[in-house]
């Protein structure tokens, strides 16, 4: 096993499906010369020539529109939008075209399209690159949305995303990219869509979070511990379907919930949660659960967007609240 | 390669507004082939009005209306071949017939069925698009998989005149020219996009010459010439089947009928121009008029064809009609190929729900 960063594992999954599968391309802007902006598609159109890995003109809807009518077709597209917040110009053809081929045409024409974009903060970029909208996917029926964290299950992710019969928007943390190394086994592996994952053992609290908020979830809890707060982490890693059967487990468990996002608060997935916990788990709660998120602003230019962002300061603080309630 | 500016004055026809062979031009066409462009127009023609009549009964939900565009529809679906794919929009259900789907898909789609978009095994036709432009970026894409495959076949899109104003239009274009598609982009300027008309949709002296900017040529034709429509899409079928890239096709026509049975024409249109075109340039009478003129066809021949029609259009709308609205529950499939949790929980919960209230009735 090799030790490799997110991005790494990223551009290893994509290898492997382009490697077994004739059916996958790679498309997007600058995904075949200059190996993707943030280098996940590195070195893949000199392997795999320019007719599997191919740049695209500037043009979202087009990337996806397009992206539709090959995975109509029976090929396997895996479509980069570079900056999640540029997604928006192509929302008619995601939420509207790619999400309903299926149901649209009572199941003979399908869409099985991978659509990978990095989002959240991290590269103190100009406006509209940081943006979070998780929660739009999410509330369109027929996507899937998965959000990893770590490298090993990016790469499951990402060839379970591929493999999937159906349209999966893939996000990628901007701030995770390089973040860290861990090892990631060389050959093919999946992680189940729709299953999350408990990173953190605890018995006081759970908090709940995905992307880059994972890590903040963690040294959020290692500070806690020192407070004698045994906190619980579950990584969602898919957003939709949510896994709320293992949310209702832990706050079963821990009786306090803390859930974390990056994304604006109102109508975010954390309210989602919320309700899922009120579902499953209400009679198991001893104190209201709390939403530590971004606030409801346009994301900040650069020079405050850590102002902006939930730190573990502001977890920490938020597990402190729930545990004395 | 050289970019074609076609002149708006001089759309390519076949046949002139009264049915004589335009000048310089000749009837090739075997005469099975032209008895079967004027079955389909009749067929087409017919199904129209009879689902405007249902409509106006209440059983179908909305209609957008065909009425005057037969040709169009008839000449590029007759244009097609074997493994081609067509897409189109909810105005466009005759060609996807005359793709394969069956009789009743039209009248099954305007029920407000959801069954209406299942394609037969092994026929190429995408769901009716209602979404402006949406299906044109599609059409690129399949069209794009077809090279990469190494496919010899090729794909056509319809759409209107109003859509050219979308961006999705501009952005499959693009890619078409770009990826050089075998694809056919056919637009079908019946000059109003509901209330507004070609004139307030652009600038731009016609909508062939878009094709300037991408890089691909821009043909114009007389849109209410079935012979002229069909040679114009078969030739560029044939140029994309062969490596030659997309073509965008202006068919210049005109809808004589409402954009939508809850739509009034009589609110924003000129009445001499409706009456001009419905007079003077009917592309059935079009027809009609060469091949009798060709002694190909008679009075005895045409009462016979409106019997057959219109036994065939009874039978696509019973057919149609027939067709039993899926239980409720149905809604819950084909979002996923497999229902995630959520789905399953929530039909358990409609199922519930459903049956306290047959309890209740009961």
């Amino acid at each position: 096993m090799a030790e490799m960063t997110l991005i790494e594992a990223i551009h290893q999954g994509m290898t492997l499906a382009l490697a077994e599968d004739e059916r996958v391309l790679v498309m997007g802007e600058d995904v075949g010369r200059n190996g993707g902006v943030f280098r996940a598609t590195d070195g893949l159109m000199e392997r795999f020539g320019p007719e599997r890995v191919v740049d695209t003109p500037l043009a979202e809807a087009g990337i996806i529109g397009a992206a539709i009518g090959l995975a109509a077709y029976g090929l396997r597209p895996i479509a980069e939008i570079q900056f999640l917040g540029f997604s928006y110009q192509s929302f008619a053809q995601l939420l509207l075209q790619a999400a309903r081929m299926r149901w649209r045409s009572a199941g003979t024409l399908t869409c099985p399209l991978v659509v990978r974009a990095p989002f959240g903060v991290g590269v103190r970029a100009p406006e509209l690159h940081s943006d979070s909208l998780e929660a739009h996917f999410a509330h369109t029926p027929g996507l899937k949305v998965v959000a990893p964290s770590t490298p090993y299950d990016a790469k499951g992710l990402l060839l379970a995303a591929i493999d999937d019969p159906d349209p999966v928007i893939f996000l990628e943390p901007l701030k995770g990219y390089r973040a860290g190394r861990a090892e990631v086994p060389e050959g093919r592996y999946t992680v189940p869509i729709g299953e999350a994952a408990i990173v953190r053992q605890g018995k006081d609290v759970t908090i709940i979070a995905w992307s880059a908020m994972v890590q903040v979830a963690l040294t959020a809890a290692t500070t806690l511990a020192q407070e004698g707060i045994d906190a619980e982490v579950i990584d969602l890693r898919t957003l939709s379907p949510i896994d709320t059967e293992a949310i209702a487990g832990s706050v079963r468990k821990t009786g306090r919930a803390v859930v974390v996002h990056e994304a604006p608060r109102t109508a975010g997935l954390g309210a989602e949660i919320v309700a899922t916990i009120n579902d499953l788990a209400l009679l198991s709660l001893e104190a209201p659960v709390v939403r530590v998120t971004g606030y409801d602003v346009p994301i900040p230019p650069a020079g405050l967007e850590d102002m902006y962002v939930p730190t573990p300061e502001r977890v920490a603080a938020a597990v402190r609240e729930t545990v004395r309630y | 390669m050289a970019i074609q500016m076609e002149r708006k004055d001089a759309p390519a026809q076949v046949l002139s507004e009264t049915g004589a062979v335009a000048a310089g031009m000749r009837v090739e066409e075997p005469e099975s082939l032209l008895l079967e462009m004027y079955r389909w127009m009749t067929f087409g023609r017919a199904y129209d009005g009879r689902l405007i009549s249902l409509q106006r009964q209440g059983r179908l939900t909305t209609y957008a209306p065909l009425l005057g565009q037969e040709a169009v529809a008839v000449g590029c679906g007759l244009a097609m071949a074997e493994g081609d794919w067509l897409l189109g929009t909810y105005r466009d259900g005759l060609a996807g017939i005359l793709r394969g789907m069956p009789e009743e898909s039209i009248a099954l789609f305007f029920r407000g069925h959801p069954l209406a978009g299942a394609r037969p095994e092994g026929v190429h036709v995408f769901p009716m698009q209602i979404g402006i432009a949406e299906q044109i970026p599609h059409a690129v894409g399949v069209a794009w998989g077809m090279k990469l495959r190494k496919a010899a076949t090729a794909t056509l899109v319809l759409f209107g005149d109003g859509a050219t104003s979308e961006g999705a239009f501009h952005e499959a274009a693009n890619f078409a020219g770009v990826f050089q598609a075998p694809v056919v982009l056919m637009c079908q300027n019946n000059g109003w996009a509901i209330s507004v008309p070609r004139s307030r949709q652009t600038h731009s002296e016609t909508l062939s010459q878009k094709a300037v900017a991408y890089g691909i040529p821009g043909r114009q034709v007389d849109g209410n010439d079935v012979l002229a429509v069909f040679r114009e899409a078969r030739a560029a079928l044939e140029r994309a089947r062969s490596g030659g890239g997309p073509t965008l096709i202006e068919a210049l026509t005109y809808r004589i009928g409402p954009h939508t049975t809850s739509d009034d024409p009589t609110r924003y249109r000129p009445p001499e121009e409706f009456a001009s075109w419905r007079d003077t340039r009917d592309p059935l009478a079009r027809l009609r008029a060469y091949l009798e003129t060709a002694g190909l066809w008679d009075g005895a021949r045409q009462q016979e064809l409106e019997a057959e029609t219109q036994a065939r259009v009874a039978a696509a709308v019973a057919a149609a009609l027939a067709v039993p609205m899926p239980p409720a529950e149905s809604m819950f499939e084909n979002v996923f190929a497999e229902p995630t949790a959520p789905l399953k929980a929530q039909r358990q919960e409609h199922r519930s729900a459903a049956g306290r209230e047959g309890a209740s009735h009961g």
